[in-house]
């Protein structure tokens, strides 16, 4: 299997091929097709390794970051992604939100 | 205990303006077909727009499209070689055909260019307009290149805000358009926060009905309820809620919110993602205080001061936080009973990857409140339509929904009094 994150957070490969994505796009879109125990599974192991995710990528520059912290930093957007559902719906998709969409268009890199 | 903020003399802010009335008020305007064609004429064509930034345009050459359906045009705004920010109808004086564009003519673009070339037969414009190319120009009859330029739009731009204006004379130059209680926003750092995240939707309501949906914050406790945790949002729904300040300048709007940073938010109030990422739906808990770069901040000297919601004539808005970040709203109508909703976020450019991280946490929960907010005003349209009611009551918390109607109502009055649109109705 190819390493996608940083050895020190070898714990969390088994959720990179799922949830490293590099755009709000993609993010959103697995959350929609993903249930919510997949989510849950993720959140439970990603939500007590954020903290020290979050202190690992702060070490680089934004503009010059090696990948597998790129990664690791789009594994914890994905933990935010996945927190509403978690946390608060309990359902993959906002309530009442029917057909609506909103696309963002433009986001910051990374 | 949720205090509730002190009212004007008068009893309310709607009496404070005695001008609104306190009646019910018709949503015919949002319904009616005959009304979107008047407004498309005696607003859209009339007013001044906000189309962007000039961040959009950062070096001599830069270009951005921008698709005015409800002019039936489509603008192209450029930085030109002496650094001027202008103007033109985005169309080919030769045979018509929209001249900047990529792949899809529907779609906007935005680009760098030393001249613009039209895809069809060639023809060249320099970027001040001028016609600078026909191509085997002698095949022509008697044609002069002078006479051929692109039709200019006038455009200004204010804090680095990027208004055109659609009238042959516009009545008023932008900066008195604007009126003083949005130009006294002079000053705030507007291009510092350039860490922008663009949100697009196709909305099913006509656009004055979103507006609304955010220019009053009485539905949040309600529609929102399940956002939040019940130990907060159970007596946040039995107190209600009142904005701190309402103020309404000309054709403008504001309304002000108490507001206070998570940081000091009891631990039973947040999301476990919240002290995590320490940033919520209000922003970075650790954002920079900006409050003393401008004079219009919070005019009605609140405290604690959560934000600004300036409502700028026609389709605007600038919605300032306490905590050094910003959004803006656009409501491009589409027809009578659908718009393009915008919606930008502006942070601080990211020193590193834990404010990236604010601020995404800060992006999605945006989006979370939004899609609800979206699909609520399909329904109203909906039921709008059915005519089975032609007056709804507006509480003082709405006096800002009241003030929108009555101004498109003037408006359009306006335009037929000066005897326009003789020939439409």
């Amino acid at each position: 299997m190819t390493v996608m994150l940083p050895a020190e957070f070898a714990d969390l490969e088994p959720f990179a091929a799922k949830w490293c994505l590099p755009t709000e796009r993609e993010r959103f879109a697995a959350r929609l097709a993903s249930s919510m125990d997949e989510m849950q599974a993720f959140y439970d192991a990603m939500f007590p390794r954020a903290a020290a995710a979050i202190d690992y990528c702060d070490r680089y520059p934004l503009d010059d970051m090696p990948d597998d912290v790129e990664r690791l930093m789009q594994l914890v957007y994905s933990l935010i992604m996945v927190s509403f559902p978690v946390e608060v719906w309990r359902q993959p998709h906002i309530p009442d939100s029917g057909a609506a969409y909103l696309d963002l268009v433009l986001e910051p890199e990374p | 205990m949720v205090m509730s903020p002190p009212k004007p003399s008068e009893g309310s802010w709607t009496a404070h303006y005695p001008e609104l009335g306190t009646g019910p008020i018709s949503y015919e305007d949002s319904i009616s077909p005959e009304f979107y064609e008047l407004e498309r004429e005696a607003i859209f064509k009339r007013a001044w727009l906000n189309v962007g930034r000039v961040e959009q345009l950062p070096r001599k050459g830069s270009y951005f499209t921008k698709d005015l359906a409800v002019a039936r045009t489509s603008v192209v705004v450029v930085r030109d070689l002496n650094d001027e920010i202008r103007a033109f109808h985005n169309i080919c004086r030769h045979r018509g055909n929209k001249l900047v564009w990529t792949d899809f003519p529907r779609e906007e673009v935005a680009g760098s260019c030393r001249q613009f070339v039209c895809k069809y037969h060639g023809w060249k414009y320099d970027l001040d307009g001028s016609c600078a190319f026909v191509q085997q120009e002698r095949e022509f009859f008697d044609l002069d290149r002078a006479d051929y330029g692109l039709v200019p739009v006038h455009c200004e731009v204010w804090e680095g805000f990027v208004f055109v204006n659609l009238a042959e004379d516009p009545e008023s130059g932008l900066v008195e358009f604007l009126g003083p209680m949005i130009t006294s926003l002079a000053g705030y750092p507007f291009d510092q926060l350039t860490e922008r995240f663009f949100y697009r939707a196709e909305v099913g309501s006509n656009w004055k009905l979103f507006i609304d949906a955010f220019q009053e914050f009485y539905h949040a406790p309600v529609l929102h309820a399940r956002q939040s945790p019940a130990a907060v949002s159970q007596p946040l729904l039995e107190a209600g809620f009142e904005g701190a300040f309402y103020k309404i300048d000309g054709v403008h709007r504001l309304v002000t919110t108490h507001g206070r940073r998570g940081s000091s938010m009891p631990p039973e109030a947040l999301k476990p993602i919240e002290p995590l990422t320490r940033s919520g739906l209000f922003g970075p808990w650790d954002g920079p205080d900006l409050t003393g770069t401008t004079e219009g901040l919070n005019p009605g000297r609140v405290a604690p001061w959560g934000l600004d919601s300036f409502q700028i004539w026609p389709n605007f808005v600038i919605l300032i936080w306490e905590n050094g970040w910003y959004l803006t709203y656009h409501y491009w109508p589409t027809s009578v009973n659908t718009h393009r909703f915008e919606g930008n976020l502006y942070f601080p450019a990211s020193k590193s990857a834990r404010e990236r991280i604010a601020h995404e946490l800060a992006a999605v929960t945006f989006k979370e409140y939004a899609l609800q907010d979206g699909n609520t005003l399909e329904a109203t349209q909906l039921m709008l339509e059915s005519r089975v009611i032609d007056t709804f009551p507006l509480n003082d918390q709405e006096i800002l929904c009241r003030h929108l109607h009555q101004v498109a109502a003037q408006w359009v009055d306006d335009y037929l009094r000066s005897g326009n649109g003789g020939g439409k109705r």
